[in-house]
């Protein structure tokens, strides 16, 4: 592609010194010298992505009965347009990492390992479909032309990728021996991390926010609305080495820089985006799915403050849950409710938050002297035991207040302000439907919680928490009331779940007792809540609420492997433990934790690099 | 290396007694059968830096314990400016009671400031509700207290650090984060419990003008230590705890001589043996000098404190006594 090697990441990174080395080969070298193949190495990553771009041109079966319909030629479609996305991104990393002038800000961090793993990308994407297209069509026969030359051309993209020299130096120095190729393949997956970003106007910064915030719309709309099957696995392999490829690039951490440094704007920002989902959305069916992952979500994110924040392991939350949505369905008049009442919205809101408060302080005062293992045990059973409760309260082993496994089915759809939810409404030339009512409702209690969140983190009492949580005795010989504040996480906890209940009540038309489960095969329960506070990144606003929509997400989506969905979580969770222990949104205190900077060897140079470093100069510039 | 300057004789005099920051009468700490603590009685006046030594295993972290409400003494009162304190240990801190750990136990996984931070827990009052709302007080509060946890920093020297994970600093910095930590709940009394161990020669003389300057501010201090020399540099009063009976309080002079706590350390002599071969044994010694201070040293490291007190008379008495000496052994790692 290009004969010209004079090394120009010197200027723009200048914290990694990896591209100097000479000797520093790929994992699969073309050539004898590096340069060569790092030359033959670039031209194939250039034919691949250009193959492959060509190939989404063409159709790649015969017959529309493939979901997505891959049969028209000049209209990528379905999973076609997964692939032309991940051809044009590998010929844009291409590019940058051969120094094109105006894409060099593509790669501030690692260049070729986000090119291998681009390429891998789209290898995956194009190989699945034709796999996919294979069974379910039968045979090889089923694939047209376009379909191989795709293949080809991913296949060509990553053996180029593979001849490109790693991005940082080999850790052994000087050593004769040529490592083995696992070695040299993890290898070239290392990148540097970014050096400091050339300053940009404020007005910039924040447009780069806000085109960060559409973009996470569009991928997020596009996941909800991808068919289950194909179209979504395709997605969701695409999203599994794009991101990582991402990461590599070193954007991300530019962008969490920005974002720390526009904390306001990244809010609104984000808000703003999550409002504008509905009036994408044409489908009700979408909506209700995102609805429902916004609860989830949000309750995640109050566990996360019980969890994350105060590390009181919880293994019962989902019961406040309950609590609310019951206390909800109990005044919100039902015509099975045994109170037979009907109290304004906010009202209910009200007296479920209290309720759930009340529960939270009742099971909190006991179980709360204990520590550790014993605490998670104990919130198992009082977890259990309100699931219990409320299907044995039904008049015949107690009184009638919950209708026992009957659940209360029909509870009316809100009204506020003269809008009743559940009807569509038109704004401004936008049909919003009923899901798609409650998904803006609910939003708002998204946004107090996530409020309350940043707000309780950032203060005295949420250092305390952290304390507890990191050392209880050192944080009670500090002057800490590590019992009160237990006992106030908890219950602060209990209140935002009870919260969240009361909407999911009425978006759900009916409660019953075996939706509030420590563990079941749908979202939300206990366990779920756990994990996707766990897979998020525990003690970040946005981890769990990233890791509950992947959690509701996957679920809804891959019906057709529900009896594999829990080993399939476990072994996720298994690997994400190994190799990204954080969880995927890394806390400020745990990245520095999980992935040591180098902080004991150079403390000066760190020191004086630290307002650069995402995330840790939090109260800098 | 060593100043003989800053002894026992630069350190003000005990101040008048009655106005005691801490006074333990009596404190006896039983864990089933075994007495670890037995009737100790101690006093520590405004100003003054008190040392507490003993042998391992003598009880000095239990009456430590005792003293900072971790534990409930068996019997006995802690008394903190004439108020009783509460067997609690976050009122103990908030009457004005600070202490490090001997084991040292950072909040790992926060910056050096928030650990600062944390330890004003007592002196600030913002609650949730305050936290939620963020109103004008909220925001001086916070200010406020970054600014003097910012100042405590300058004070041990971490400034630079303080967007450093505590868990990444160095041993001696953590040593330094800890102070800096207690301080920041202003005490009137800091507990230090072995602030010294596993330190270079270099980090310890560091410690102790770091201890005199907090003394300047006005903060008594309470330090177990087994380094002999650093404690006997150090306090204008020393106790001596063995087998958790109280058996020497004094100054350094008194304590250092006195035969019953060399017998603590080291044991008695044999029956019948009239100690004269010893004595010239270590006369023989002294006289090949290059020969002792290394026997001197290998002897320390086997025998514990005792060395320190020679080391103390050597300094005092011989300019020569070169301090090339071995560090101090971390021995008192498991008390």
């Amino acid at each position: 592609m290009t004969t010209h090697h004079t090394d120009t990441s010197a200027h723009t990174a200048p914290a990694t010194p990896a591209h100097h080395s000479p000797t520093v080969r790929g994992p699969l070298p073309l050539g004898a010298d590096p340069h060569t193949s790092r030359r033959n190495g670039r031209v194939l990553v250039g034919a691949g992505a250009l193959l492959a771009f060509v190939s989404t041109m063409l159709p790649w079966t015969w017959t529309a009965e493939f979901p997505g319909d891959l049969t028209i030629a000049l209209y990528p479609a379905g999973l076609q347009l997964l692939t032309l996305v991940a051809a044009v991104l590998t010929a844009a990393l291409l590019l940058a990492s051969a120094g094109v002038r105006g894409l060099r800000w593509l790669t501030p961090g690692g260049k070729h390992s986000a090119l291998l793993l681009m390429a891998l990308a789209s290898l995956a994407v194009t190989w699945y479909t034709a796999g996919a297209i294979a069974v379910e069509l039968g045979g090889l026969v089923n694939l047209e032309p376009g379909m191989w030359i795709g293949a080809a051309g991913t296949l060509l993209a990553v053996i180029g990728a593979l001849a490109l020299p790693a991005d940082l130096a080999p850790e052994t120095g000087d050593d004769a021996r040529e490592p083995a190729p696992w070695a040299r393949l993890t290898h070239a997956l290392k990148a540097p991390s970014p050096g400091r970003p050339a300053p940009l106007p404020d007005w910039a910064e924040i447009l780069v926010i806000c085109a960060s915030c559409a973009l996470g719309l569009y991928v997020f709309a596009y996941g909800i609305e991808a068919d289950g099957g194909p179209p979504f696995i395709g997605f969701l392999m695409l999203s599994a080495f794009a991101f990582p490829a991402l990461h590599r690039t070193g954007l991300p951490r530019r962008l969490t820089a920005l974002t720390a440094k526009h904390r306001g704007v990244t809010l609104a920002a984000t808000f703003a985006a999550a409002l504008l989902f509905p009036i994408t959305q044409s489908n009700e069916a979408y909506t209700n799915i995102a609805v429902s992952v916004l609860i989830f979500a949000t309750v995640a994110l109050g566990l996360n403050m019980v969890v994350g924040l105060a590390g009181i392991l919880d293994l019962g939350y989902v019961a406040f849950l309950g609590v609310g949505a019951y206390t909800a369905a109990l005044v919100s008049g039902a015509e099975t409710s045994s109170l037979g009442i009907h109290v304004p919205f906010w009202a209910a809101v009200l007296i479920g938050a209290a309720v759930a408060l009340v529960f939270g302080l009742v099971i909190g005062f006991p179980s709360l002297r204990l520590h550790g293992d014993y605490l998670a045990i104990v919130t198992l059973g009082f977890g259990e035991i309100f699931r219990i409760s409320v299907q044995n309260l039904d008049g015949d082993s107690g009184p009638n207040i919950t209708n026992g496994p009957n659940g209360i089915p029909n509870i009316p759809d809100l009204e506020l302000f003269g809008f009743n939810l559940g009807e569509p409404h038109t704004l401004l030339g936008f049909e919003l439907g009923r899901f798609a009512n409650y998904y803006l409702l609910m939003l708002l209690f998204t946004a107090i919680v996530v409020t309350i969140f940043r707000r309780s983190d950032n203060s005295r009492i949420g250092r305390a928490w952290i304390a507890i949580r990191e050392d209880e005795t050192a944080a009670r010989a500090m002057g800490v009331n590590a019992f009160r504040l237990k006992l106030m996480a908890f219950a602060l906890g209990a209140t935002l779940a009870g919260m969240a209940g009361t909407v999911l009540a009425h978006v759900e038309f009916s409660v019953n007792p075996e939706s509030y489960k420590f563990v079941h095969t749908a979202p939300p329960n206990s366990a779920f809540l756990l994990i996707a506070v766990i897979l998020g990144g525990m003690g970040t606003v946005s981890g769990p609420l990233i890791g509950a929509a992947l959690l509701y997400l996957i679920p809804a989506k891959l019906q057709f492997m529900a009896d594999y969905q829990l080993l399939l979580f476990g072994i996720a969770l298994v690997l994400l433990m190994r190799f990204r222990p954080e969880g995927l949104i890394a806390d400020r205190r745990k990245q520095l934790e999980f992935h040591e900077t180098g902080q004991l060897d150079v403390p000066d140079a760190t020191a004086q690099t630290t307002p650069g470093l995402p995330g840790i100069g939090k109260t800098e510039a | 290396m060593t100043t003989p300057t800053t002894t026992a004789a630069d350190n003000p005099a005990p101040r008048e007694a009655g106005s005691a920051v801490l006074d333990a009468s009596g404190v006896t700490m039983r864990f089933g059968g075994l007495t670890a603590v037995r009737d100790v009685n101690l006093t520590v006046r405004p100003g003054e830096i008190v040392g507490l030594i003993g042998p391992n295993g003598a009880g000095k972290t239990t009456f430590f314990n005792c003293l900072t409400g971790l534990y409930i003494p068996t019997e006995g009162t802690v008394s903190y400016k004439g108020t009783v304190l509460p067997h609690r240990s976050h009122l103990v801190t908030q009457a004005g009671i600070a202490r490090t750990f001997q084991n040292i136990r950072l909040f790992a996984n926060m910056t050096v400031l928030e650990n600062v931070l944390v330890g004003r827990h007592t002196r600030t009052h913002e609650g949730l509700f305050s936290a939620l709302v963020r109103g004008p007080g909220f925001r001086r509060a916070e200010r406020h207290s970054e600014d003097r946890a910012m100042e405590l920093l300058r004070f041990t020297g971490l400034a630079d650090k303080r967007d450093h994970l505590a868990r990444n600093l160095p041993y001696g910095e953590q040593r330094k984060l800890e102070i800096a930590r207690a301080l920041a709940s202003e005490p009137g009394l800091l507990l230090l419990d072995e602030p010294t161990a596993g330190m270079t020669a270099v980090e310890t003389t560091a410690t102790r003008e770091l201890v005199l300057a907090i003394r300047e501010q006005g903060t008594a201090v309470l330090v177990i230590e087994h380094d002999m020399r650093f404690i006997f540099n150090l306090c204008d009063r020393v106790a001596v705890l063995v087998q958790g009976q109280k058996l020497v309080e004094g100054t350094p002079d008194i304590v250092q001589n006195d035969d019953r706590v060399i017998a603590a350390y080291l044991g008695t002599p044999f029956e019948g043996e009239p100690g004269e071969a010893e004595a010239a044994e270590v006369r023989a010694a002294e006289e090949a000098e290059a020969r002792a201070a290394e026997e001197g040293g290998i002897r320390a490291a086997e025998e514990g404190g005792i060395r320190a007190a020679e080391e103390t008379e050597a300094a005092t008495t011989s300019q020569s006594a070169q301090a090339d000496q071995p560090a101090d052994a971390p021995e008192g790692k498991a008390d």
